[in-house]
């Protein structure tokens, strides 16, 4: 069964961190469920998420097969309705290639995978994000990408700024990004993109339970129906 | 039947077997004459290039069968011993886990990336054909000197391959061991753990059972890659060949293994398959075989309905092709649309290949492979030939001829009342350039990942299986500096280390599983090495109480006619019975009182300061007096366990294993994770270094508490010295100051170690 305050979490083959967000979601009480990227009806959930992974192996760049999934195409009509859409490191990835954010994610500096903690400051509460955490919260949240390099020309990077696009920043960049941007959204806040893992970092055994901030403020938009059924409609 | 064919002189699989051909195979006369035996005839050319891979030393274990039936493997927690897939260790409450290792070493040698992603891939399939989800890897690496720019390349490719498949495919890698010395220079080692969760009921065997059920080839299609594998390639030595035997290594792809992964996991938990078995080594010919031989059945297998890459491969190809990514499946005829429909989800091809088939009127099961569905018999076998009927050698066995000069050598310490400064900072190594490539943390299960406690400490639970509260505590080990001063207590050694690392996380160990890297069998000295290293693992497990539930032998492991040195490489898993805290890292606070626990070292003979300062492999090695040891083990568990409990003992602040580097490199550890000095002395100078037997080094406030319960359990506890300030200070009685270090320099010994070596350009940031 699903309502709207039900997210539903993409999965695509390759896809591989789809459990590890439901449990974490289930952890705050919430109800989620895993879509399989075949899945054209996204009808009836009151916020999406695309975990991370390798979806379709990241043969070519990662994300641009996936933004070609029938589930991706509702997955962007939901985020013009208004719709809390949240994609996570391969997440992410797949959004900037549907176009949902700007920028692009690029191999990481160093040239080499990096899984460690690190950690990230808030810095714009404009975002289903972030909205019920404030700004200068510094969080200890799991990297783990080739390609997390977010990479945005100097105009594009201006108006991030200027708009309170740019949500969370590394405070020790592990991936060369412009700004040491960690996380973006759109420009109204309802879609939002982040490399770090806030799922990883659900529990004080597990070493940090600062993720759960994120997911919180995440499933209070959710509940606030933010989602399709309430959102006013965006004229595209 | 095989009648006389008519030869065509372009079809491999048809024409006459020439004279000889067998030798180019990697058979010798003796082996060849008893396929001929077993057939009655001689053997095709199909046939014999399936012998010949399935009689390789890699597959058929002919040279260390025999010796291998010595090791301890029964034990309550036992589901599956040696033999299967994986073995299988109840850890309670309806759930079991599946763990392996094997050696990837070969083909890394030659292509580095290629040869330890296929190892990922190869060892993940041997858990999940069980029924079970892979939660964890680990990789056992040796290369040569990381002064040498070889060596440093085959470390890069071969820590960029396992990244680039198990990050991909989706299963983390939590730990793991890297040693580097000269003598694997040509030969380096890539040994690969996997461990996986099911639930007791959803356990499959690989057996093929029932005629008229379909057999089913799941995954990549077939291709010309790492034909020959198994024999050219693993089962003889190197010598400067390397790039002519490039096409005997596999490709990987881990996009395929994914989907495999999920599409069989869901076939198996919906019961949907009779057996399962996968396709590593050897290919279609050992699956089978050994599913057909398992089953007591016959099986025809058709050849024109493998799926291929590309067209015109042979029969002979097709058979013997080490094509990743493949699964081989017996599906009833009822179930194969479901089946299908599964498959089609995942994007995972399925055809199927074959029947089962009731034995021979004989009683024989034999393997039939035709060139199409009823057409002309190409090979026909007894199935369990294949897989059972190997010769089994029992090679020459001769202990070195200078052992006995080599043990009268005393290793000293020189300038015992000196400065070792530089000593201690060269031996220091910090893997986390390793580790921090791979995923660590994927499944929300990795509490203590690695490098933060002696062993990787995970939460019990997978997708689809809920954390009800355990812990598991794994730990990969191995000593070749050890084992090349004696490698019976090199041996016992190795296993004793990694049941005190999981002691130091709270666990009481489950199982073992073994790989045993040597060089070449043929050379006495070498099944001397095999033979004493089994008996040492036998001892010890026995001793301590650890089955030993799986293995994997590789031999051959030598380059330009130098054998490696002989290394067992231990997994030890280990059961935390509750998890509510996390256990104490290798870390102290200031002010801690540091205890040691165990028996006093002082041997310098077989440490990595006798070898790698001092550059003497000679000596006696101490033997761990293994009742001792599992006292220390006991008591080690029942501190730290304490600190794991839902309302925390809070005595122990920290605790460290002290084995490999001995004490000094143990402190130089606690000192560099803590960012904090300590003040200490050592009985005797030799101290600094010595390395067994193993013991543990705890940090805590108040050291009352653990030398009363040291006392309890019969160990010899001694406080050191105490933590604080920001040098390493260690001194011996009488004053003299051996050790007195900046942590800063620590840090920068720590950094230059591989990170400085293997990163040209550090990341800028």
């Amino acid at each position: 069964m699903t309502d709207a305050a039900t997210v539903g979490v993409l999965c695509f083959p390759g896809s591989n961190c789809e459990h590890d967000v439901v449990a974490a979601l289930e952890g705050l009480g919430a109800a989620a469920r895993i879509v399989w990227h075949s899945d054209s009806d996204l009808s009836g959930f009151g916020g999406l998420v695309v975990p991370g992974g390798f979806a379709h192996g990241d043969y070519l760049r990662p994300g641009a097969i996936a933004r070609f999934s029938p589930a991706m195409g509702a997955l962007s009509s939901f985020a013009e309705r208004g719709g809390p859409v949240l994609g996570i490191c391969n997440g992410f990835q797949v959004l900037t290639e549907a176009g949902l954010l700007p920028g692009a994610l690029m191999r990481n500096a160093g040239m080499r995978f990096v899984c460690t903690t690190v950690e990230c400051e808030v810095v714009s509460s404009s975002s289903v994000l972030t909205a019920a955490v404030p700004t200068g919260t510094v969080l200890r949240l799991p990297v783990n990408h080739y390609e997390g390099n977010y990479t945005v020309n100097a105009e594009g990077l201006a108006e991030l700024e200027r708009n309170g696009q740019v949500v969370l920043r590394y405070r020790d960049n592990p991936n060369g990004s412009t700004g040491n941007i960690a996380g973006v959204a759109n420009r109204a806040g309802n879609v939002v993109g982040l490399m770090p893992h806030p799922e990883r970092a659900s529990s004080a055994l597990l070493g940090s339970a600062d993720g759960l901030r994120l997911l919180e403020s995440f499933l209070a938009a959710v509940a606030n129906g933010a989602g399709a059924s309430r959102a006013p409609r965006v004229a595209s | 039947m095989i009648g006389s064919p008519q030869p065509a002189r372009s079809d491999p699989d048809r024409a006459a077997v020439p004279e000889g051909a067998h030798r180019a195979l990697g058979l010798t006369d003796e082996e060849y004459a008893g396929i001929k035996a077993v057939l009655g005839r001689p053997p095709t050319a199909v046939e014999l290039s399936m012998y010949a891979v399935m009689w390789s030393e890699h597959c058929s274990y002919k040279s260390s069968r025999a010796h291998l039936s010595r090791l301890p493997t029964k034990g309550p927690q036992v589901i599956l011993g040696p033999g299967e897939n994986a073995g299988v260790v109840d850890v309670g409450d309806g759930l079991a886990i599946a763990l392996r290792i094997e050696s990837h070493n070969h083909p890394s040698a030659i292509e580095p990336y290629q040869g330890a992603a296929t190892g990922v891939g190869g060892i993940l399939r041997d858990i999940f054909t069980m029924g079970a989800r892979p939660i964890a890897l680990m990789d056992g690496l040796f290369v040569g000197d990381l002064g040498d720019a070889r060596s440093r390349y085959l470390l890069d490719g071969i820590v960029r391959g396992v990244a680039g498949y198990g990050n991909s495919v989706g299963v983390p890698t939590i730990g793991g061991q890297i040693t580097t010395a000269p003598g694997y220079r040509g030969n380096p080692l890539v040994n690969v753990f996997c461990l996986g969760l099911l639930r007791r009921e959803h356990l499959v065997l690989a057996a093929a059972s029932g005629a008229g059920n379909l057999v089913v080839l799941l995954g990549s299609r077939t291709g010309r890659d790492g034909i020959g594998g198994v024999s050219v390639l693993a089962s003889s030595e190197f010598a400067g060949e390397g790039a002519t035997k490039r096409p005997s290594v596999q490709v990987a792809d881990p996009y395929e293994e994914k989907r495999l992964i999920e599409a069989c996991l869901e076939l198996l938990s919906a019961g949907l398959v009779v057996g399962i078995q996968d396709l590593g080594g050897a290919g279609l010919a050992c699956a089978t075989s050994e599913t057909a031989a398992k089953g007591g059945m016959s099986m025809e297998i058709d050849l024109s309905a493998v799926p291929r890459r590309e067209p015109a491969m042979s029969g002979v190809e097709v058979m013997t092709s080490e094509s990743q990514e493949r699964m081989l499946a017996v599906v009833t005829p009822e179930n194969l649309a479901t089946v299908r429909a599964v498959c089609e989800r995942f994007e995972v091809e399925a055809a199927v290949i074959g029947t089962v088939a009731e034995p021979d009127p004989d009683g024989v099961g034999r393997l039939r492979i035709r060139d199409a569905a009823g057409g002309e018999v190409l090979g026909e076998m007894p199935a369990a030939s294949l897989a059972d009927d190997a010769p089994r050698y029992r090679r020459p066995i001769a202990e070195p001829a200078d052992l006995a000069a080599r043990r009268a050598v005393t290793v000293t310490l020189p300038d015992p009342g000196g400065r070792h400064d530089d000593a201690l900072l060269a031996m220091l190594v910090d893997p986390a350039w390793i580790y921090r490539q791979y995923d660590h943390q994927l499944f929300l299960n990795t509490v203590r990942g690695p490098g933060e406690a002696d062993a990787a400490v995970l939460r019990l639970a997978a997708p689809g299986i809920a954390w009800q509260g355990k812990g598991l505590a794994l730990s990969c080990d191995a000593n070749p500096g050890w084992c090349a001063v004696d490698p019976r207590a090199g041996t016992a050694a190795t296993v004793a280390e990694s049941v005190l690392n999981v002691a130091c996380t709270g666990a009481r160990p489950l199982a073992l599983v073994n790989c045993l890297n040597f060089g070449n069998p043929e050379h006495p000295e070498v099944m001397w090495q095999l033979t004493e290293a089994i008996e040492g693992m036998s001892e010890a497990c026995e001793a301590l109480g650890v089955p030993v539930v799986g293995g994997n032998v590789s031999l051959y492991n030598a380059s330009d006619g130098a054998d490696i040195e002989p290394t067992p490489v231990v997994a030890v898993a280990g059961l935390i019975e509750r998890l509510a805290s996390p256990p104490p890292a290798i870390t102290w606070q200031e002010g801690d009182a540091l205890v040691l626990l165990g028996e006093p070292a002082s041997a310098l003979a077989g440490s990595r300061y006798a070898r790698d300062v001092l550059g003497r492999a000679a000596g006696a090695l101490s033997p761990v007096d293994l009742a001792q040891h599992l006292a220390l083990c006991g008591l080690v568990a029942e501190l730290v366990a304490a600190e794991c409990a839902p309302a925390p003992a809070g005595v122990l602040h920290g605790v460290h294993d002290v084995a490999d580097g001995g004490l000094a490199v143990a402190l130089a550890e606690l000192a560099w994770r803590s960012d904090r000095g300590a003040r200490t002395e050592v009985a005797r100078p030799e101290e600094l270094f010595a390395e067994l037997p193993p013991r543990a080094l705890i940090a805590a406030a108040d050291p009352a508490p653990i030398e009363q319960a040291a006392a309890a359990h019969g160990v010899l506890a001694r406080v050191i010295g105490r933590a604080g300030g920001q040098r390493l200070t260690i001194g011996a009685p009488g004053g003299a100051v051996l050790v007195d270090t900046p942590l800063a320099a620590l840090g920068e010994a720590m950094a230059a170690s591989l990170a400085g070596r293997l990163d040209a350009a550090p990341a800028t940031h």
